[in-house]
């Protein structure tokens, strides 16, 4: 047959050549998170990308400021709303530090506890859910029934799975239920062993590391321009560990190991969290045994704490304590702090400023994924579009934390 | 610890820093605006100071003080583990004027964290590549962390439907019960319009 008379090098047809405009929109499948990531693309790679946050931005900063202080629970509860007792903890210690006060000895071991489950149920969310998003559903379905657990303890301890405002300034709302320290051995045990599976499964799947090795690299010192902090700044190669760094509660006395990734792409940013998780329950098991087994969770101070039901309904000073810290709020003194915990996502801030009468002046939340979601921009432009899904799912943007 | 800090700060902008204080472990140094870009620039640049990481930047509105807002800014160093709080007073009473020099060409966070002071404070970061609303949407109109925006303020994109048959009161008028918060916030709201009780 002849060759068709097409002259193929000078085409008489001119093709649109302009960058393509893609919004991935704040719902989009493969990524979990209300985030639009507007990518101009030439093909399949990305030129340019503008990322858009704010869909869920509720106003917290300006709702703390018409209540009292220990109204501010609720709204730090709802912020990073997949570790919610580690903003509960930051909260109230960033409090406890501008009233100079420290818990017993047993709340400190009681938070700490607590803390790391949250983290644990913090990891596994953002861990599955990039290996679902990336086509693996089983792990995604074994860590979701592993969080169930740990929310099991939760519900036990707090009354709630998710959003417990179970801290309160100078203590907890209750203290430890009698199996507690028992109840939690044995989740994290099971947790441990059901990483272990999910490990077994991905780490030697080919396609899997083929999607998350040298993908979204990010050096070291551009992580620490960014602001980045946690998970994502261990990855990059740098052991900065606000537990280790500047300890708090009793994370100075048990021994727990920071992970620090090599080359500050998305398998570090995996497997690091992988790592934490591990380390997270060593330090439950440390602070099970360590755990006094009795003794005040709260501080016995009748100007924050509120005191116990039957002396509110049997004693005038009870009534007149739980009248006053109730309608008037707990009165922080004047001045301002910042107070600084390791979040889920890394540095969870709190800079209060107390005019001295009860009601806040001003509470600054510093979310860590806020700066963690600014480095995605730099993170993907160059990269194809399907590297979008594991960069950010290995950034966990947690939406309420980062638009608070 | 940071006490050497603040030292090596005082030494360097003797006529610029207003005041410097400690305060529950927190080391504090308040300057003149005009000296933000240099100090932000010493405290990366200095290897005594070495504040590689912005941890944070923010305002506080304070309406009764002129100038009326505080650009709060927090530092840390990874390496030599001391933090230190910058803070520097811009704008007028009546919120014009609140203009700062941008720290975006030092650090990479200082791109976001400014966006959303303008945003959410409508202070003017000079020199910031890309200054707009970040957590609102664009059509917003106002700074809703100032003391004069009213908290229970609505602007909503897409006007409520306005059927008969259907009560849409909140339980309580504007003016009864108890108000939201222990310290009621009226006299900072001067500008408050029909709009606002009318939802």
């Amino acid at each position: 047959m002849e060759a068709p008379d097409i002259d193929l090098d000078t085409p008489s047809v001119t093709l649109d050549a302009d960058p393509m405009l893609l919004k991935m929109g704040p719902a989009h499948p493969a990524t979990h998170g209300t985030v639009r990531i507007i990518v101009e693309l030439s093909g399949e790679n990305i030129e340019r990308a503008d990322v858009q946050i704010g869909y869920l931005h509720r106003g917290f900063e300006k709702m703390c400021e018409r209540g009292t202080w220990s109204q501010v629970f609720p709204y730090v509860d709802r912020c990073n709303y997949v570790s919610p007792l580690l903003n509960n903890v930051g909260y109230a210690l960033a409090c406890e530090k501008l009233l100079d006060l420290q818990v017993p000895l047993r709340c400190q071991y009681y938070r700490m506890m607590l803390g790391e489950l949250a983290r644990i149920a913090d990891h596994l969310t953002c861990v599955s859910a990039m290996a679902m998003e990336l086509g693996a559903f089983t792990p995604y379905l074994w860590m979701m029934k592993a969080r169930e657990m740990v929310w099991d303890i939760f519900e036990e301890e707090t009354g709630a799975r998710l959003t417990h405002s179970f801290g309160r300034i100078g203590g907890m709302a209750l203290p430890p239920t009698p199996g507690f320290t028992e109840h939690s051995q044995a989740v994290v045990t099971h947790v441990i062993s059901v990483i272990g599976e999910a490990e077994r499964l991905l780490l030697t799947n080919r396609i899997f590391l083929d999607r998350l090795e040298n993908v979204g690299v990010m050096s070291a010192d551009d992580a620490v321009s960014l602001g980045w902090t946690g998970p994502t700044l261990r990855a990059s190669g740098i052991p900065y560990d606000v537990r280790k760094a500047h300890p708090y509660l009793r994370y100075g006395d048990v021994e727990f190991e920071v992970p620090v990734g090599v080359r500050g792409d998305c398998f570090d940013r995996f497997v690091v969290r992988l790592e934490e998780m591990r380390q997270s329950a060593r330090i439950i098991a440390q602070c099970a045994e360590r755990m006094p087994k009795d003794g005040p969770v709260n501080i016995d101070d009748p100007r924050i704490m509120l005191p116990a039901k039957d002396q509110v309904y049997d004693t005038i000073e009870g009534t007149i304590q739980h009248f006053k810290l109730v309608m008037e709020g707990i009165k922080l003194p004047a001045g301002e702090v910042y107070g600084y915990t390791e979040g889920g996502n890394g540095e969870l801030g709190f800079y209060l400023v107390s005019d001295g009468s009860g009601t806040p002046h001003r509470v600054r939340i510093r979310p860590p994924s806020f700066y963690v979601t600014g480095g995605l921009e730099s993170l993907i432009t160059g990269q194809m579009i399907a590297d979008v899904v594991p960069c950010f799912g290995s950034l966990n943007m947690i939406g309420g934390e980062c638009d608070h | 610890m940071a006490q050497k800090l603040i030292e090596l700060v005082r030494n360097e902008f003797s006529d610029s820093v207003l005041d410097s204080y400690s305060q529950h472990g927190d080391e504090t140094v308040v300057i003149e605006p005009e000296s933000w870009l240099a100090l932000g620039k010493f405290l990366r640049d200095d290897p005594g100071c070495d504040m590689a990481l912005l941890v944070d930047l923010t305002a506080v509105d304070y309406p009764q003080k002129t100038p009326r807002f505080e650009v709060v800014a927090h530092l840390a160093s990874l390496r030599l583990g001391h933090r230190l709080r910058a803070k520097a007073a811009v704008g007028a009473t009546d919120g014009t004027g609140a203009q700062i020099d941008s720290w975006s060409g030092l650090w990479g966070s200082a791109n976001w964290a400014e966006r959303e002071c303008f945003d959410m404070f409508g202070v003017d970061f000079r020199g910031h590549p890309d200054l707009r609303r970040i957590l609102l949407y664009p059509e917003f109109v106002g700074h809703p962390l100032r003391k004069d925006y009213p908290a229970d303020r609505i602007q909503p994109l897409v006007a409520f439907r306005d059927a008969e048959n259907i009560e849409k009161l909140p339980p309580f008028g504007p003016s009864e019960g108890m108000s939201f918060g222990r310290k009621t916030h009226d006299q900072w709201l001067t500008n408050r319009d029909a709009a606002d009780d009318d939802l």
